[in-house]
């Protein structure tokens, strides 16, 4: 079942296993969180959200919606639903190589087979808040309270028809605050521009990419500077070395100690120069 | 997003709809389901009337009437009276009050449309008059079926580009093909007493205009 592709994953793959497999906690997760047994049918809470979300669009249809988000998205940022729409359009090879990337990964697969949820309902934000500090769950509940941003926000994906690939995009969006937490970047416009090279370094998907090239047009020349000398070349060298941000099973590794997560993850500290 | 739909054609059936009404001074007139004011203001221009004196907007939802008296303070049609109410069940409404009910693209979101035409009879004052301006059946097959795509490809499309709401605008195009067709809305016009009951059709049938008389 397990693709072992090189040296690097193996020995990834047998850390991620040991810690996954002796720890069958469900810390902090609320009763309606997925379980963990095999439950990709009809009793996956997931698949009656795709039913409800799912929009059946033609092949034409798709295409004017994605040329129109796009040029939405450029001209009005505060049109988050057309980001969304761009991005599920846009993104179906993408998609079907991230689904791929899971599949190579036992955590991955894991998340595959569970369909975990993040949003309110599903995550114990106030068991979060008394772990200790410096874990996970504790830096990624302080990220959500300094930058007044709520789980919740994530937009249902409506226009991906498979569902599993429906799920991996669904995915994408309800990490994007433990992206920018493992990453260590705030959400202003720099902190934004280096997640979306991570992510559409490792992901492929347009909107990322497209993000990541046209964000930085709206800095001023002095957040430029500190762009191009610190934020950037820290953002590609962190977005080649680390692991696939899909393939992290954040909800099983809210005790982990940053430092520990981070050199687990292969991810290096931003410092500015 | 009604520009965008209808290529900014909306505004000359509501322009039509009203020159159609002619209203006359002295008058009192209903306009339901007309939150924000649109028939309402034109029914004033026409009326040449400054103030807007004598005309009464109601509508089920307060967020629209409260969009409407803040363009009609804009407007200076200080005289408009701004009514919340159910066009199923006009409660604070007395008999025989009105000479005009006009209801323009609301009686097709009615859930009880018999209810609401009985409730415009009774409000009317005898010898009053009823209009409505709603979406009906085009006629041609042809452009029938033209209308049908557009309808089913391009508008949803537009709702989700311009509104972010797909299913909302797939919703409107639905329920414009649930509503009766032009006769058969005539027929429960006259079921719910109205005499003289007659009809026109706009833009091949799209929409139609619906006028009848209480006696």
């Amino acid at each position: 079942m397990l693709k072992l592709i090189n040296g690097r994953n193996w020995y990834a793959a047998c850390v991620f296993r040991r810690r996954i497999v002796t720890s069958s906690e469900k810390l902090c997760l609320k009763a309606e969180a997925s379980s963990e047994e095999d439950s990709t049918g009809a009793d996956n809470p997931y698949f009656a959200d795709f039913q409800k979300f799912h929009i059946e669009a033609s092949p034409a249809q798709k295409l004017i919606l994605s040329l129109g988000s796009a040029i939405t998205t450029l001209l009005n940022p505060g049109r988050p639903d057309a980001l969304g729409v761009f991005g599920e359009t846009s993104g179906h090879s993408a998609l079907q190589k991230m689904h791929e990337k899971m599949m190579m990964s036992s955590e991955g697969q894991l998340i595959l087979t569970d369909k975990p949820r993040i949003n309110s309902s599903t995550v114990d934000l106030n068991c979060l808040k008394k772990l200790p500090p410096n874990t996970l769950g504790r830096t990624y509940i302080k990220f959500l309270e300094e930058n007044n941003v709520t789980p919740d926000s994530r937009t249902p994906v409506q226009f991906v028809d498979d569902i599993e690939l429906a799920f991996v995009m669904q995915r994408y969006r309800e990490i994007h605050d433990l992206v920018h937490t493992v990453l260590g970047m705030p959400t202003n416009m720099l902190g934004e521009v280096a997640v979306k090279w991570v992510e559409g370094i490792q992901t492929g998907l347009p909107m990322c990419v497209s993000g990541a090239i046209f964000g930085p047009l709206r800095l001023k020349p002095k957040q430029r500077q500190r762009y191009v000398n610190s934020y950037l070349p820290w953002a590609l060298s962190t977005a080649a070395n680390a692991e696939f941000i899909l393939n992290i099973y954040f909800e099983k590794r809210w005790e982990q100690p940053m430092g520990e997560l981070l050199k687990e993850l292969k991810i290096e500290p931003f410092v500015e120069s | 997003m009604n520009d965008a739909m209808s290529f900014g054609i909306h505004r000359l059936w509501k322009d039509i709809f009203v020159d159609r009404l002619a209203p006359s001074k002295p008058c009192k007139i209903l306009d339901v389901a007309g939150g924000t004011g649109d028939i309402a203001f034109r029914i004033a221009k026409y009326l040449r009337n400054s103030d807007g004196g004598g005309i009464t907007v109601c509508d089920i939802n307060q967020a629209m009437l409260d969009v409407g008296r803040k363009r009609a303070s804009e407007l200076g049609f200080s005289g408009m009276e701004w009514l919340q109410g159910n066009a199923e069940c006009l409660s604070s409404i007395a008999d025989n009050t009105y000479d005009s009910y006009t209801i323009a693209f609301g009686i097709r979101n009615v859930t009880h449309i018999d209810k609401a035409l009985k409730e415009a009879y009774r409000v009317l004052k005898p010898g009053g008059q009823f209009m409505c301006l709603e979406f009906s059946q085009v006629q041609n097959e042809n452009l029938r079926w033209l209308y049908d795509q557009y309808s089913f490809q391009a508008i949803p499309v537009m709702g989700q580009l311009i509104a972010g709401q797909w299913k909302a605008y797939q919703y409107l195009v639905e329920s414009i093909r649930q509503f009766p067709n032009q006769e058969e809305f005539a027929g429960m016009i006259e079921r719910a007493g109205f005499a003289f009951v007659r009809h026109e059709n706009l833009t091949f049938g799209v929409v139609a205009i619906h006028c009848g008389h209480k006696l």
